[in-house]
């Protein structure tokens, strides 16, 4: 494994492998000192074109714990700036002969096209509206945490589809492990050429959210809709979008009363009362706060087979 | 030096012949053309070669004034001949914008100073083009320039009313107006791909091909109106093209261009996220493809035209939503088309010079290029080998940019020589100083 650019970069066995590296590390977690020698003298830069403390940090801890020179680099590099382009902006940073550079932009694709740029890996970190693959990762560590095997298990994702690489991330990788996954939101958050693209991949489409929770699915992944969206004309107001397609009260007893085992998921930060409720996201059923602490667990796994993989086989 | 014998070319229409010119014309055509010549006239062995009317290029960005470090008119004029262009007409989205008379006559001065092929001026439909006050449409018609098409390119004019009056007031000169036909509240400001499953896929906004369609439609409607003339620039859909054809089908002065990388280049290319390929409208899937291919061979598109953009590297050398739009186009028009749609049958080499030459010429309202190949007609003509293969290399274009699509490419059938109004411009890939 040279770069983590996109889930669809990885097989079963690959997963299976990263997942299994996780539950390793996520012991270190819990000892009293969270230090591993194994990226002594490699160097990990951070390269954050947009505030995401959540993820940043968890990377710059994970790279921390296992002794890795972690630096962050926070740039402006907006989408519509015409100063040093990112191929410059990515060199420059290269040409310090780091070992890894975990990437988080707003332009889909970004990972991808620094990839070609630099000799270091590439993690994809968040690139704009295409994926995001460790926060798949660590959803499949969570729900298995839970769940057991997600082979034959019943996802569904709901909310803005449209503009979330989580969820494009975790369709790939829940339907490697098995999952069978339904896609819920209004015609509006659909992606384009959402019909054709799911006939492929084995996705179900749904605009009915009671109809899916009421068939008790394993797994319900709520996503967080942007505030920037609620002005967008992709629905017309706050009030409308939790009626249609909001984790209630109701519905969450709803989703109890189909499937007692059922959990929740939310990439965070959420939007209380708007997409979940505080019922859904304080419930017994929620991973939310499982999600984060796997994070650090799974950023460990993926740079550790991606920077030290090898060497300490040997 | 504008006499000159063309020796043996298959000229249209007449098979195998020689080609006399003299003093920038041709003076005769045939077996009598040789008889004609005087002695020591400068001989041009065509054997093998085809000669047609030169190309001209109804959609071509330079660059001058405002971004010279990525063409010249100077450098763009090289590239032209290069491509076997007689004329190409210069987009108004430079920097300042050719709103003006003044604007107009200088580009026509730095065409006229580079000397290769003629650099005829587009005028912007609107001040700046900001969408929303006319330029001064009749004073740039006016002017030495004579500008005729006019264009906001790069924006559409998106509001009705401001297209009817651009409309209304073109007619009283025959003037036409060269729409970029795309809605801007169809897209939203980022949108970078044509939207489909693809751009779903990679989480790049989407431009969907109704908001080329609707704007096509209206404009046909507005030209039926006013009674002007309108023509589409780069139509990329097959929606868009079905109503071109209505248009026509209905008498409405509708006149429509296509540019060589929407008939050859698919949207599947973008999945590698390669800004080379950002173009705007975006590369279509297969099917508009095809509709496309067949609505030149059949004459519902009236012209070939390369939306010839080129960029500087680091305008190009952003994450994809933040590069730049445009491709080179000049230098490889010829072998695309002719490697596409002639040497696959689907054209013959007289339709192509009709979208290349004649049919451009006429949308531009150019009377000294597309001409017959007969006595009496300007000496503004292109060789072309049609067997010649070509493999396109960037490092060699005369443009200032290397933004080319076709880098590597394998293509059949390559441009010869050039000549404008009987001078040599460019030959087997150099242009020639004049
Ligand atoms: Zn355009």
């Amino acid at each position: 494994m040279r770069h983590l650019l996109s889930s669809a970069d990885l097989t079963r066995d690959d997963v299976r492998m990263l997942l299994a590296t996780a539950a390793e590390m996520h012991e270190v977690q819990h000892r009293d000192v969270k230090k591993l020698p194994t990226l002594r003298g490699r160097t990990i830069i951070n390269l954050f074109f947009e505030d995401s403390t959540r993820t940043r940090s968890s990377f710059e801890i994970a790279g921390k714990w296992m002794s890795a020179d972690t630096i962050n680099i926070t740039g402006k590099g907006s989408s519509t700036s015409k100063g040093e382009s990112l191929r410059d902006t990515v060199m420059t940073i290269d040409a310090m002969s780091v070992d890894c550079v975990v990437i988080r932009h707003m332009a889909s694709g970004s990972a991808h096209q620094v990839s070609q740029w630099v000799d270091a890996s590439v993690v994809n970190a968040g690139d704009g509206t295409h994926e995001h693959p460790t926060q798949a990762l660590l959803d499949a560590y969570t729900m298995e945490q839970r769940l057991g095997s997600l082979e034959g298990r019943r996802v569904a994702i709901v909310g803005d589809l449209t503009h979330s690489r989580v969820f494009r991330s975790n369709a790939i990788t829940l339907r490697t492990l098995g999952a069978h996954v339904t896609l819920v939101a209004p015609p509006t958050l659909m992606p384009s050429g959402i019909t054709a693209w799911a006939a492929a991949d084995g996705l179900e489409l749904t605009d009915d959210l009671d109809a899916v929770l009421a068939s008790g699915p394993d797994a319900v992944m709520m996503l967080r809709v942007q505030r920037e969206r609620m002005s967008g004309g992709f629905f017309p107001t706050p009030r409308e979008y939790t009626v249609g397609f909001g984790l209630t009260r109701e519905r969450l007893r709803a989703l109890t009363a189909a499937n007692p085992e059922a959990v929740i998921c939310h990439p965070g930060p959420m939007n209380r009362g708007l997409e979940i409720s505080a019922d859904a996201a304080d419930a017994a059923q929620s991973l939310v706060l499982d999600q984060v602490s796997a994070g650090v667990a799974v950023r460990m796994a993926v740079l550790y087979h991606l920077l030290a993989g090898e060497e300490v086989a040997a | 030096m504008s006499d000159l014998l063309i020796r043996g070319a298959d000229v249209l229409g007449e098979g195998t012949a020689h080609v006399l010119v003299v003093d920038g014309r041709i003076a005769a055509v045939g077996a009598a053309a040789a008889a004609d010549a005087p002695s020591g006239v400068e001989r041009l062995d065509a054997d093998g070669l085809t000669l047609l009317p030169g190309f001209v290029d109804l959609h071509t960005h330079l660059r001058e004034p405002g971004r010279e470090d990525a063409e010249t008119i100077a450098s763009g004029s090289r590239a032209a001949a290069v491509g076997g262009y007689t004329a190409v007409l210069a987009m108004a989205n430079t920097s300042p914008v050719t709103d003006t008379a003044e604007a107009a006559e200088r580009i026509l001065d730095l065409g006229r100073a580079a000397g290769l092929v003629d650099v005829v001026p587009i005028g912007a439909v609107t001040k700046g083009l900001e969408g929303h006050e006319l330029a001064e449409l009749g004073l740039m018609h006016r002017s030495r320039a004579r500008v005729s098409v006019f264009s906001d390119d790069g924006h559409c004019v998106a509001d009705g009313r401001v297209m009817r009056r651009a409309l209304e007031y073109v007619r009283a000169f025959g003037g036409v107006v060269s729409q970029h036909s795309q809605d801007p509240a169809l897209a939203g400001p980022q949108a970078c791909c044509h939207e489909g499953e693809l751009s779903g896929r990679l989480g790049l906004p989407g431009w969907p091909p109704v908001a080329e369609a609707s704007i096509i439609a209206r404009d046909a409607m507005l030209a039926r109106h006013t009674r002007s003339r309108v023509h589409v620039a780069h139509v990329s859909t097959a929606e868009g093209l079905d109503v071109v054809r209505w248009a026509k089908a209905q008498g409405i002065a509708m006149t429509a261009e296509v540019a060589p990388h929407h008939l050859a280049l698919g949207t599947e290319l973008l999945s590698g996220y390669d800004p080379v390929y950002k173009v705007n409208p975006p590369l279509r899937p297969t099917e508009d493809q095809e509709a496309l291919r067949a609505g030149l061979a059949d004459g519902s598109i009236d012209a070939v035209a390369t939306d010839h953009a080129p960029h500087a590297r680091h305008d190009k050398e952003h994450a994809f939503v933040d590069a730049a739009f445009g491709m080179l186009g000049l230098e490889t028009a010829f072998s695309v088309v002719h490697d596409l749609m002639v040497r696959t049958g689907r054209m013959s080499m007289a339709d192509l010079a009709r979208v290349m030459s004649t049919g451009p010429a006429a949308v531009a309202g150019l009377t000294g290029h597309g001409r017959p190949i007969a006595a009496g007609e300007p000496a503004t003509l292109v060789l072309v080998d049609p067997t010649a293969p070509v493999t396109v290399d960037r490092a060699t274009s005369q443009s200032l940019s290397r933004n080319t699509p076709w880098h590597g490419a394998r293509l059949t059938g390559a441009v010869h020589t050039t000549i404008l109004r009987g001078a040599v411009t460019a030959r087997e890939g150099e242009p020639t100083a004049c």
